[in-house]
């Protein structure tokens, strides 16, 4: 599975604001958030963010992973990802 | 007049809560950086805003009612011409458009170019005929019925269930979620609009629009989708950010593929919370939030009069996804002198004004 093109697509500033230009709608997201993002939208799989997210913040293994599936499932709750994402398939 | 110097006259100068297009129309043809030409206003009261907007509007002419019929309006714009000879004439307002359409071979006579739809288009796009042309051109539109008398809007419920929108043929719309509510508000339609009234289906979701132009032949020169992010107690947008949803865009394309749209529109589109779109109106005309194409960089109101003028427009594909428009209201100042002479000469002239 690749990243969807309205992943590409999203206008995301560094301080976490991000714009859907398909549907207008936008939100804020935290540092953690805002990484995830980015590296989604690199195409890195769940290996990588979690390495990532380990190097830049101070969080144990568990909770990387809980952040991931929680931040995804809010992309897909948004209408960012489809409900057919799934991480393990990058 | 030279290549970019053209007098246009635009008209719906109401720019109130419910502003009509024209003010957000000439400041797209204002914008415009090649525009150097002449604005001529048109209203139809001595206290429609736009009038007062001298660093939009060169000239200002009262235009006779709708109501007074096609050769009031044509007297008028002789006149009109007589004294400012003008190239383009944009009418932005529904009520107005059958007359223009009337005329616009006359206009067209007196060296007059207009670019709007033919009274065909205009009919088939009508609130009356729109499920048909929805089923005709493979667009959904919620479950219509047409009633002109009480009897049958008793049983419109086996069609089209509760609630649904009563609405007016040319404005206005009430939900009913009963009987009671459908009835009143049926009378209350007929008060103000006549018959028929038009039911609706009512869709949940979020409602999205386009500003679009066709070329006449079947294409589209360019469209802006936008969705609303302030919505005012009238349900007018306030606010809203111009998006690229590409279904927005094909169904807007297969409308105007279908009847050949020529000219302005807006659609008026509702996307379910299913992700399912449906068609709820076509405007026949630019929408007052036109500006916005404009400043997201695909300036519809400019091609509309390059195309009135006869000039060859290459379809426009590209604005800025995210460009917002936020409405304002501010207290014009107009001067006592400024209200006298509209009033007292149903014209004004403000002059040479420096438009940059």
């Amino acid at each position: 599975m690749e990243i969807p093109e309205k992943m590409k697509d999203l206008a995301v500033s560094e301080t976490g604001f991000v714009f859907d230009p398909y549907t207008g709608a936008s939100f804020n997201t935290n540092a953690v958030g805002y990484a995830i993002l980015e590296a989604l939208r690199s195409g890195k799989g769940r290996r990588d963010i979690r390495s990532h997210l380990e190097d830049e913040f101070e969080v144990g293994e568990a909770d990387v992973d809980r952040d991931i599936d929680e931040f995804i499932f809010l992309l897909k709750d948004s209408g960012v990802l489809p409900p057919s994402f799934n991480l393990e398939d990058l | 007049m030279s290549a970019n110097n053209p007098t246009v006259a635009v008209t719906g100068l109401n720019a109130t809560d419910n502003p009509g297009p024209g003010i957000t129309v000439i400041r797209a043809l204002r914008l415009d950086p090649t525009f150097k030409g002449r604005i001529v206003g048109l209203a139809y009261d001595t206290l429609d805003p736009g009038i007062y907007a001298k660093d939009l509007v060169d000239d200002i002419y009262l235009l006779p009612y709708p109501s007074h019929g096609i050769d009031a309006l044509w007297e008028r714009l002789s006149y009109i011409h007589s004294q400012i000879p003008l190239d383009v004439i944009i009418p932005t307002l529904d009520a107005e458009l059958p007359s223009f359409m009337a005329l616009e071979d006359r206009l067209s006579d007196l060296g007059i170019g207009t670019f709007m739809c033919t009274k065909d288009q205009y009919d088939l796009r009508s609130k009356v005929s729109l499920a048909q042309m929805g089923e005709n051109s493979d667009i959904p539109v919620p479950r219509t019925k047409v009633v002109s008398d009480i009897n049958s809007l008793y049983k419109v419920h086996e069609d089209v269930p509760y609630p649904f929108w009563v609405k007016g043929l040319y404005y206005g719309a009430e939900l009913a979620r009963s009987v009671d509510d459908a009835v009143a508000a049926f009378h209350r339609t007929v008060a103000k609009w006549g018959v028929p009234v038009i039911i609706q289906e009512s869709i949940l979701g979020e409602e999205l629009d386009v500003v679009a132009v066709g070329d006449g032949k079947g294409g589209l020169v360019g469209a802006v989708p936008m969705r609303k992010t302030y919505i005012t107690d009238k349900g007018k947008g306030w606010a809203g950010v111009a998006i690229k949803d590409p279904k927005l865009l094909e169904i807007t394309r297969q409308f105007v593929a279908h009847l050949k749209w020529r000219g302005p529109c807006e659609v008026e589109v509702m996307k379910d919370q299913k992700g399912g779109y449906h068609l709820l109106e076509i405007n026949p005309r630019f929408p007052a939030w036109s500006f916005l194409s404009a400043g997201a960089g695909m300036n519809l109101p400019a091609a509309v009069v390059a195309l009135a003028l006869g000039k060859e427009v290459a379809p426009m594909t590209t604005f800025e996804a995210g460009t917002m428009f936020v409405r304002i209201s501010i207290d014009q100042i107009a001067r006592l002198e400024d209200f006298q002479v509209m009033a007292s000469n149903g014209e004004a002239h403000w002059g040479e004004t420096d438009h940059e």
